[in-house]
Formats: structure tokens, sequence, C-alpha cells
């Protein structure tokens, strides 16, 4: 495929941008400025960017707990961002739900989620009101490799297909659930080999290749798009950092972690873009440049934003405010 | 007394009784090569390879498969990882262990425990901070633990290994670190037997958990002012010490039941319905309750702070209630 090089650097831009937020939030957890635990999505990049590449503002994903990524990609505000993870009043959830609960429904991001493969049923139903709606829009599930032994992630792959929903499930095989490696707790060799069971394609590509998760992923779309059901793609990575921000990873040596840090998403797209004459030194500077200065405001913003009163923890659970009986 | 942390105690318990009876194994996420995810299981590791299993996140099969292997023979302890993530495997308890024996006629015994983290922890949001021990004493079937100190832990958990009964037990997150007196002798603690955490003469408050801390800070706060308070720790809710509870009441003629879990239809409203079954006469004040708003744990710590109770909601209450209201 040719692609120009406005979208080739527009992936890079966003591969960058997401391992500058993804690598400050991890400074300002270590340094104990942000409360809760996160997940990082280092190393991952390219998936939810070779993803998103592919969808519309009125496309919907449904993320997971490792989803710093995916709201990026679909175009979320860092600012809004990082101040829910400092916890304040001006975050996506107003400080209620933190790293492991953000969502932006106006750009179709129908929330992270803390629970393993609770995504995937979510997914199934946005994908039955696209069909009775009947418009041409899609959804992308991602979920990781842990997430595919879940019963919810067996049950809405048949409920897609049987109900041939616009719905791709896009596995993040990390080849780690938390300390357990993927070989240890799942029954086939890729993910993807379970598609098998519920009739419809699944495809195991490199999850590290931007251009190739981005083509995969089109052509999943088209087919979605024009009734032609869920897709099942498996994009094979490796988490680079602990499961969370200080996770003690003793289930790993740090030399396995360095052998798959030399195959990490964007300098291996770098080296590409400069093969292929599509960017410069001075190019790739501005866009690294341009991301610290966009997240550094963005922690900025967070950092002195005001928290919420307390009293507006009792906001936001009904819309017309009764029920509550405290 | 030596001093072990809560999560050793679990340690010790599990140790012992595996080491006395081949047929105890345990298993569920992240258990057998990190010791758990706040580390419940650090003082077993490398300890009986064979019976410590890391098992894939499958919730429904971690559960039901623990009905099935008591009931071929063996005595599996099944962690819930989270309390959580025990409605995503919800159906195999409420449906399949706690209702099995009864529609079975009593056939057989079920030797199987249900173990691990509850609560709130700084900042873990609503999906993984919840205390949901009320559900289980509400649908009959199932015995609750939900243990304090490290040396309620070690002989409660050494009870539930020997329990013809299925028991599930609650160990608060911010617990597992604890340091307390442990003796090194075996002990086991029967179900059923509250645990009398302070004497007192003119207010009764029946906790559990976390609480029993918090509710022990505002005992020794509350003494300041010469407000003499009787701390009860239930220890077990299913079953739960009625007889202790109803001896406290009848001599400080006031009571606050102080949990974490919800206000809302928490089993404190138990406990106060009973006692005003019961002990009518003997309350000179309406019975209070202290538990989290009746909204979902938020992220937030000024938000937290807010829904969750500390010893500050316990200080007010028995204020409030020995204050004539
Ligand atoms: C239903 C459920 N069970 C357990 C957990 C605890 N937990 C959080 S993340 C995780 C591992 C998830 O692995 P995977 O799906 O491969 O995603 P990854 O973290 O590798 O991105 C576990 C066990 C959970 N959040 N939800």
């Amino acid at each position: 495929m040719e692609y120009t090089k406005e979208f080739l650097q527009g992936l890079y831009r966003t591969m960058v941008r997401i391992r500058t937020f993804e690598k400050t939030a991890e400074e300002l957890f270590l340094q104990g400025e942000l409360p809760g635990f996160i997940h990082l999505y280092i190393g991952e990049e390219a998936i939810a960017t070779g993803t998103m590449a592919n969808l519309r503002q009125d496309d919907y994903i449904t993320s997971t707990h490792r989803g710093h990524g995916h709201m990026i990609a679909k175009g979320a505000d860092t600012k809004k961002m990082m101040a829910e993870l400092y916890g304040k009043k001006a975050g996506y959830c107003k400080g209620k739900g933190g790293s492991m609960h953000i969502a932006d429904l106006s750009i179709g991001v129908l929330g992270a989620n803390g629970e393993v493969a609770g995504g995937l049923p979510i997914a199934a139903g946005a994908g039955m009101a696209i069909k009775l709606k009947k418009t041409d829009q899609v959804v992308v599930a991602f979920f990781g490799d842990g997430a595919s032994n879940r019963g919810a992630f067996h049950e809405a792959l048949n409920w897609c297909s049987i109900y041939k929903l616009p719905v791709i499930f896009l596995n993040e095989n990390n080849q780690f659930a938390s300390t357990e490696r993927v070989q240890e707790t799942t029954s086939v060799e890729n993910v993807s080999d379970r598609a098998i069971g519920y009739s419809i394609p699944g495809v195991t590509i490199d999850g590290n290749d931007v251009l190739k998760v981005y083509e995969t992923v089109k052509e999943a779309v088209e087919r979605a798009r024009n009734g032609g059901g869920p897709t099942l793609i498996e994009a094979k990575t490796y988490r680079i950092k602990g499961h969370f921000v200080g996770d003690p990873t003793l289930y790993r040596k740090e030399k396995e972690v360095e052998e798959h840090w030399a195959k990490e998403p964007i300098g291996r797209f770098e080296k590409q873009l400069k093969e292929m004459g599509k960017i410069t030194d001075s190019e790739k500077e501005t866009i690294w440049k341009e991301a610290e200065e966009e997240i550094k405001e963005a922690v900025e913003f967070g950092r002195n934003a005001p928290y919420p009163a307390p009293e507006e923890a009792l906001t936001d659970l009904f819309v017309d405010d009764t029920g509550y009986d405290y | 007394m030596r001093e072990i942390t809560f999560s050793e105690a679990l340690g010790e318990a599990m140790y012992e009784e595996m080491s006395k009876d081949p047929t105890i194994f345990t298993y569920g996420e992240d258990i057998a090569k990190q010791g758990g995810i706040f580390g419940a299981y650090k003082s077993l590791l490398g300890k009986f390879p064979d019976r410590i299993i890391d098992t894939p996140i499958s919730e429904e099969v971690i559960f039901g498969s623990a009905l099935g292997a008591a009931l071929a023979g063996m005595r599996p302890v099944a962690e819930f990882h989270f309390a959580d993530f025990i409605f995503t495997g919800m159906t195999s308890i409420a449906n399949q262990i706690m209702k099995f024996r009864y529609m079975t006629g009593g056939q057989p015994k079920l030797h199987l425990v249900l173990r691990g983290p509850d609560g709130v922890s700084k900042s873990a949001a609503a999906q993984h901070s919840e205390s949901i021990e009320t559900i289980f004493m509400h649908i009959p079937g199932i015995k609750v633990i939900i243990p304090s100190t490290p040396y309620d832990m070690k002989g409660l958990f050494k009870t539930a290994l020997r329990s013809d009964d299925p028991v599930i037990c609650f160990e608060h997150k911010m617990l597992y670190g604890l340091k307390g007196p442990v003796p090194e002798e075996e002990y086991y603690i029967p179900f059923g037997e509250a645990d009398v955490k302070k004497e007192g003469k003119d207010v009764t408050v029946v906790t559990t958990s976390r609480m029993v801390h918090e509710s022990l800070k505002a005992a020794k706060e509350l003494e300041k002012e010469g407000i003499s308070v009787e701390v009860i720790d239930l220890r077990t809710l299913v079953p739960w010490d009625k007889e202790k509870v109803l001896e406290s009441v009848k001599k400080t003629h006031h009571l606050v039941v102080a949990h974490e879990t919800w206000k809302r239809a928490g089993w404190g409203a138990e406990i106060a319905a009973t006692v005003q079954e019961e002990a009518f006469d003997y309350l000179d004040a309406p019975i209070l309750r202290v538990g989290e708003r009746n909204v979902h744990i938020p992220f937030s710590p000024p938000l937290q702070d807010f829904v969750v109770p500390d010893k500050n909601d316990v200080i007010k209450a028995v204020k409030k209630v020995v204050g004539g209201m």
C-alpha cells in the first residue's frame, strides 16, 4: 500500500504521544503524585495507533485497565485524562473513575474497564444497537490474552457471530496476564485460533508493526461496515513494564525484557520511515518535542486543577437524584 | 508473644493444615509465582508446588470447580482475587455451592473454602474496592468469616480448613501488613464466637474487619471524654454471636453497628433488627448504623474519604446514641 507522508507521520506522532503520556504517568506515580494503580501501555502503542487510524469518531471502542493508549489514539484530550489520573474534578470522570475507568462517550470510548473482559459484552451490545439503527458504524473491543480465558469472551464471540454484528475483537497478546504467562493459562497457541469455534475470521499479526495492524484492521472494519460480521484479530506484543507500576515482577528476568525492548514499535517504525524517506531527523525531533510539551501542559493542568468537593461523591449515581437514601 | 502479620498468619494456617491434610490444595490468579497480588500467600512461596496452582482468569470455573473438587473428595481453597470479581463467578457460588447440599437432601459434606481480599485501599476505585460480605449473609448456604487481626485470621482459617461446610473468608486489603501477637502453638477459633476487643460500659459497638480498628481508635478518643465503649468484633457473620451482643447491650443499653460495606441493607441492619426484636426493653436510644454511603467507591482521595466510614463516623454515632440523639 502507498501511504502519504502525513499519514505515516500521523501514526508516528500518535505512538510518541502515547509513549510520552505513559512515561510521564509512570514517573508521577513513582513520585507519589498519582493515587490508585496504573497499568502502562509502553511497548504496545502500535496496536491502538494502527487500529484507530481506521476508525471514525462515531465508531465505538471498549477499552481495558491498560487503556490510556486507546483513549489517546481515539482522540481524547490528554489534559482531561491527566486530570482524571490526579483525581481532579476537571478529569474525564470528575475524579470518580481514575485511570481504570476513563471514558469519553463523545468520541465513542465506551469506557476503560477494571474487570478483565468486562468490555466484550458491552461491545456486543453496541454492535446490536448499530445493526438495529442500520448505521455503518463499527465497534472495536480491546482485550488482553488473559481476558480470552473468561466466559464473557467466548459468549461475546458466539453472540456476535450468530447476529453478524459489526464488532472487531482486538486481542492485545502481551504474553502476560499479570504474573501468569499466556502459554501456561491458554489452551491454544494463538488466541486467534479461537475464532474457528465461532465461525468467524481469525488472524494473528505482529502487534509491534503499526502498518500491519493498520492494514489488518482495515480489512476487518470494511467487512464489518458492509455487514460481514465480526473478526478476531490477535496482535502479538510484549508487556515491557510490570503489570502495574510497582509490580515486583518476580515471574520474569530482566534479560527477557531487554530482548523485547529491542523490538519495541516506535524505534522500529522510525527506522522504517527513515528508510522510506518519510521522516527527517528534525521532523522527528519536532514530533517528540511537541508531545513532550503537550503532556507537560497536561500535567500542569492536572496538578493545579482543584479536587472535587467531598460531597460531590454523592452525585452521578442516578440522573434524577432520588434513590440514594443516605 | 511473637508478632506476625495478617498474611503470615494466613500462610501459617495454610501451611500447618496442608502439612496434615493432603487433600487441601489452593488455586486462583497470581498466587503461585508471586504469592498473591497483595502478598497473602507470600510465606507459602516455594512450598507445596503441586498444591498451589495458578489458574486462568476464569472465575466461574474457579468457584464452580471448588464444588466439583469437594464433591470428588478434595478440600479446595479457591481465591477470588478481589471481592469485586466474585461477581464474575457468582453463579457458581450462589446457585451451586450455596444450594448444593440443601437441594440434594444433605448428601455431601462440602469441604471447600473461598477466600481473598475485600475492602478499600488507596484509590482503587469502584471495581477493586468493594466489601460484599452482606450478600453471603443474605443468601443461605455458606459460613462467612471476616477476621480483623493476625490472631483471629489464623485461628478462624484453621477452623475453616476443617469445616464440613463451605466457608468464605474476607480479608481486608489494608490488614495484610498488620502485625499482631500469635502464639507458636496451634489453636482453632470456633465460628460464631464474637471477641470483645475492648470492654466498656456505656455503649456497645458491634463491628468486623478494618472497622474494628477504627472503632478501637474511636473508643480511645471517646474514653477521654468519659464515654466508655465496648467494642465487639463478630469475627464471623454466619453464624453470628447473638448471645454476646445481647449480653453487652443489656449492660450498656446503647448500640452502634459499624461496618465498611454500604449502610443501606448492610449486615448492620440485621444486627439492629435482631437486637430490637429481642432486647427492645433494654435499649435507651435508637440503634445507629455506620457504613459506606450508598454510592460506589470513587477514585479521588477526598471523595473516597467521604464515602468510606472511619473512626470519626463511629465517634459521631456513639455521641449521638449516648447523648440521647
Ligand atoms: C474478572 C477479573 N478477574 C481478575 C482481575 C484482576 N486482574 C486485573 S488485570 C489482570 C490480568 C489481565 O491480563 P490480560 O487480559 O492479558 O491483560 P494485560 O494486563 O496483559 O493487558 C487480572 C488478573 C480483574 N481485573 N477482573
